[in-house]
């Protein structure tokens, strides 16, 4: 695609520039530099000091343990103590879960991952990619295999159950997947020409405009089959007697519908934008050339919205990794801690000031969160090198 | 500027000084004739849980106090689950935005080593109208004391007890239960039946069990007569000696049973019910049992939300007839050694869960502020103010003075039956008069052990995610997690301490 190559020509010019610059003020290093270093140093502290001072305080809190000393607190710092706590003691069913044998739908899930990363990993090396960066893939590959290895152990297997880290990819990747779905159905149903679109248009959004914890709480209301507003439907049905809440994934799905209902406006009020701002001339082409509807939307519409797609993918991905009111409110991480996400296991930490262990949870979140932002950037980018 | 006019000048500015003066100075003697407010333009932030129940009270009473002192009481809540980490918080790190809290006094623990409480022992024992002898020995000894000193003004009783209908089971010729066998088959008996004439099958048994609330004392209180014999001083969470858990035994894992049993005979969702839940559920005539603090007794009373006034009767805590032997480790019979206690062959071992919501003083505050914030705590203790409060189900508030079970009249006028409030009080009574009553765990870490690991694990229990062996085994490592953590010299010191209080 033309657009991919004006992309990468970009960079090669602005790097001239820069060059160019800094030679001109490499020959007048006096007065530039002071001024440079002036101008430059203000905005530096400020960044140090809001975003990386917090990083590495943090990181020094999760390799410590807060103790209450007269008048205040104070750290001791216990090495990597909390994350071994997390990762191989007694919090690791709580964090990774409780792996099991797998079932016959767990070892195909298995073995097709893990041929799909030797898949990728070939397609790589018979594409000429150097050795650092078949380094890296090898890393990444080998974290992705461990990663498929947990999912599936603890989901898909005999008596297995999901720690924190899983639930929180669940929640993740069903919530992502839905509210993508959702929102793009919905936006492409707005751009149809029906009547009250005006009226639906606020209508999508208004969830996204209610606090997390009173959607909790609607929810909350809502799946109560005893006494909440939806009770007679429940009786109707011969419900009452149960409750969502109490079966580990009637509580997850409970939170997981909660979650699409209130980010599923986001998706798709960009999405609507996206689509609204499309070339009608390529539609109208397609049509003329007999495109259906079906291949219109999928060979004209979808390429043309697809950055904005992956870009709102991204920012609710990294945003969905941090899920905590819904789990807290409506169910407080229970049963037992079938709906604890990653950021509800660092808060049930903290609140008895177990600043350590909480740290360490959160860093965690960090580095899944990265990881996978990451990796989901870096196919992208492939992908559209590719086109 | 002439000498003469300057002169002038100056003559007239010290006039408009003398008289300015003698107008402030009358000014100030008018107020102090007036009898001036003692707390005038004096602002306190207590920091207590979201209620109704404990901020109510708290908040009902609060203009009542600046009318009288001229003081401004400002009320400020946040749920259970954060109010430990909330004060800790606000005073491990100086910020100091409280300046006195209504709490759990169990954190006391945590809270007056590093010496974040003011100690209010000389302002107690200045204080005639609180009259400090009055509160049970129980409260001023367990929940106002650590280590001899005094920190907090108890506001509130607490203590755990089972509660049941009375005319189904006076209709249908049963005992209150004496066991926990007992407790269960009641709730057999009556689960799905229609209790409350509305047509609808109800519940054997409602019992708080939602996570990362106050349902672990619920648990504390079934295990207790499994696990504590020999008297109060025994203690039912740690070996004395070794401080080595006492949750990794058989009479652990027959509370568990005990607990996940009173599931079946319980509401769809038991586990995600707190206890103002259950409360609701029982008083609405849902429930043929239920286990609780004093609340259940008050609030059956009130008219406006309960359908089972005068049908409700209170016991001491059920017991076993099956009690831990510490020396073998195993389940035994109850004989004269084995449960010297034992009251016609059963172990009750009644629960002082909690210990009574209580308020304590912010050291940091200003003197001003302090005297206030003490005043305001004085003032909800005292018998004009608490008597009342107590017979009230909406405070939230239990009775924990001796003038409180003696005063039948007061509970008569707050619509208990003289039988209803003679069976209620005594119930109270019997359990704090037990030999064998069970205090609740008050050492460094107590939030932890109790809110976190054991809640945790009870949860998951509860949840089928673990076994009971793998639930004894989790809630015991991390219990030996914290003791080494804080240092196992130091919580066993803590824990005989705590053991040793007079009652």
């Amino acid at each position: 695609m033309d657009a991919g190559r004006l992309t990468r020509g970009r960079p090669v010019a602005t790097r001239g520039v820069l060059e160019a610059r800094t030679t001109r003020a490499g020959s007048a290093l006096g007065p530039n530099f002071a001024v440079r270093t002036a101008f430059i140093w203000p905005a530096l502290l400020v960044i140090l000091f809001v975003s990386i001072f917090p990083l590495f305080a943090s990181l020094y809190i999760s390799l410590s343990r807060l103790e209450l000393a007269r008048g205040g607190f104070t750290f001791h710092f216990i090495g990597v103590e909390n994350f071994r706590e997390l990762l191989f003691g007694g919090e690791r069913t709580h964090f990774l879960g409780v792996s099991r044998p797998l079932t016959a739908l767990g070892w195909v899930v298995l073995v097709a991952g893990l041929a799909l990363l030797c898949w990728g990993l070939a397609r790589a090396w018979r594409g000429g990619v150097s050795l650092v960066g078949m380094a890296f893939r090898l890393v990444g590959a080998f974290i992705g295999a461990a990663g498929l290895w947990l999912l599936t152990h603890t989901l898909l297997s005999h008596g297995g159950r999901p720690g924190t880290v899983v639930v929180t990819l669940v929640y993740v990747a069903v919530g992502i997947a839905a509210q993508f779905l959702l929102g793009l159905g919905l936006a492409h149903l707005l751009t149809q020409g029906l009547p009250g679109q005006r009226f639906f248009r606020v209508v999508f959004l208004l969830p996204m405009m209610i606090t997390p914890v009173g959607v909790a709480y609607m929810f909350r209301m809502l799946t109560d089959t005893s006494k909440g507003p939806l009770e007679p439907l429940w009786a109707a049905v011969g419900l009452t007697d149960f409750s969502w809440v109490t079966s580990p994934w009637g509580a997850r799905v409970a939170v997981m519908i909660g979650d699409i209902w209130q980010w599923t406006p986001f998706m798709f009020i960009v999405l609507l934008a996206a689509l609204e701002s499309q070339d009608l001339e390529t539609v109208e082409a397609a049509m003329v050339d007999g495109a259906n509807r079906w291949q219109t939307f999928r060979h004209v519409t979808l390429p043309a919205i697809l950055p904005v797609c992956t870009t709102v993918i991204l920012i609710r991905l990294i945003e969905a990794f941090k899920i905590i009111d819904l789990p807290n409110v409506l169910t407080n991480g229970g049963p037992g801690t079938a709906t604890e996400s990653l950021s509800l296991h660092a808060y049930v930490r903290w609140r008895t000031l177990d600043l350590g262990q909480s740290a360490a949870v959160a860093y965690s979140l960090l580095f899944i969160v990265t990881l996978v932002a990451v990796a989901y950037v870096s196919l992208l980018r492939r992908r559209f090198a590719e086109e | 500027m002439t000498n003469r006019r300057f002169r002038g000048w100056a003559a007239s500015i010290a006039v408009l000084a003398l008289m300015v003066g003698a107008c402030s100075s009358g000014s100030s003697q008018s107020t102090k004739k007036a009898g001036a407010k003692a707390h005038e333009g004096v602002s306190v932030n207590v920091l207590t849980f979201t209620g109704p129940q404990i901020a109510e009270p708290l908040q009902r009473r609060a203009p009542e106090f600046q009318r009288l002192t001229g003081a401004k009481i400002k009320v400020v809540t946040v749920p259970f689950s954060d109010l430990y980490d909330k004060i800790l918080t606000d005073m491990a790190t100086r910020t100091n935005s409280y300046d006195a809290f209504v709490f759990d006094p169990q954190w006391m623990g945590d809270f007056v080593p590093p010496g974040y409480l003011e100690d209010i022992g000389s302002r107690v024992q200045g204080d005639q109208a609180l009259k400090w002898d009055d509160i049970a020995p129980f409260f001023r000894d367990f929940s106002a004391s650590y280590q001899g000193h005094t920190y907090t003004i108890p506001l509130d009783g607490d203590v755990e007890m089972v509660y049941y209908r009375s005319d189904l089971l006076k209709k249908d010729g049963i005992q209150p239960p004496a066991t926990w066998d007992d407790y269960l088959s009641i709730a057999q008996r009556y689960n799905g039946k229609d209790l409350n004439g509305d047509g609808k099958g109800d519940y054997g048994s409602c019992i708080a069990k939602k996570r990362s609330a106050q349902s672990y004392w619920m648990f504390l209180a079934i295990a207790g007569s499994f696990l504590q014999t020999q008297g109060t001083s025994q203690g039912s969470f740690f070996d004395s000696a070794t401080m080595k858990p006492l949750v990794n035994n058989p009479g652990f894992a027959a509370a568990l049973d005990v607990y996940k049993r009173t599931t079946q005979y319980g509401p769809p969702g038991e586990l995600n019910l707190d206890v103002g839940d259950t409360r609701g559920l029982f008083t609405s005539g849902r429930c043929a049992l239920s286990m609780d603090w004093g609340d259940i007794g008050t609030l059956a009373i009130d008219p406006k939300t309960s359908t089972v006034q005068d049908k409700v009767g209170t016991v001491v805590l059920p017991g076993s007839r099956r009690v831990l032997d510490r020396g073998t480790g195993q389940l035994v019979d109850c004989n004269a050694t084995t449960c010297p206690r034992a009251v016609d062959g059963v172990n009750h071992a009644p629960f002082a869960a909690f210990g009574g919501w209580s308020g304590a003083i912010n050291a940091s505050a200003k003197k001003d502020v302090k005297d206030a914030a003490f005043d305001f705590l004085a003032y909800m203790s005292a018998p004009g103010q608490s008597n009342v409060d107590v017979t009230l189900g909406k405070t939230g508030f239990n009775p924990y003075r001796v003038s409180q079970f003696e005063n039948i009249d007061a509970w008569v006028k707050a619509g208990m039956s003289e039988a209803m409030a003679k069976n209620y009080l005594g119930a109270i009574r019997d359990s704090f008069q037990s030999p064998n009553m069970i205090l609740d765990l008050r050492v460094p870490k107590s939030a932890d052990y109790e809110g976190v690991v054991l809640d945790t694990g009870l949860a998951q229990f509860l949840a089928g995610e673990l076994n009971t062996q793998q639930t004894m085994q989790q809630i015991e490592s991390g219990w030996e997690k914290i003791t080494n953590d804080q240092g196992r010299d130091k919580q066993k010191q803590s824990y005989a301490a705590s053991l040793s209080v007079q009652r």
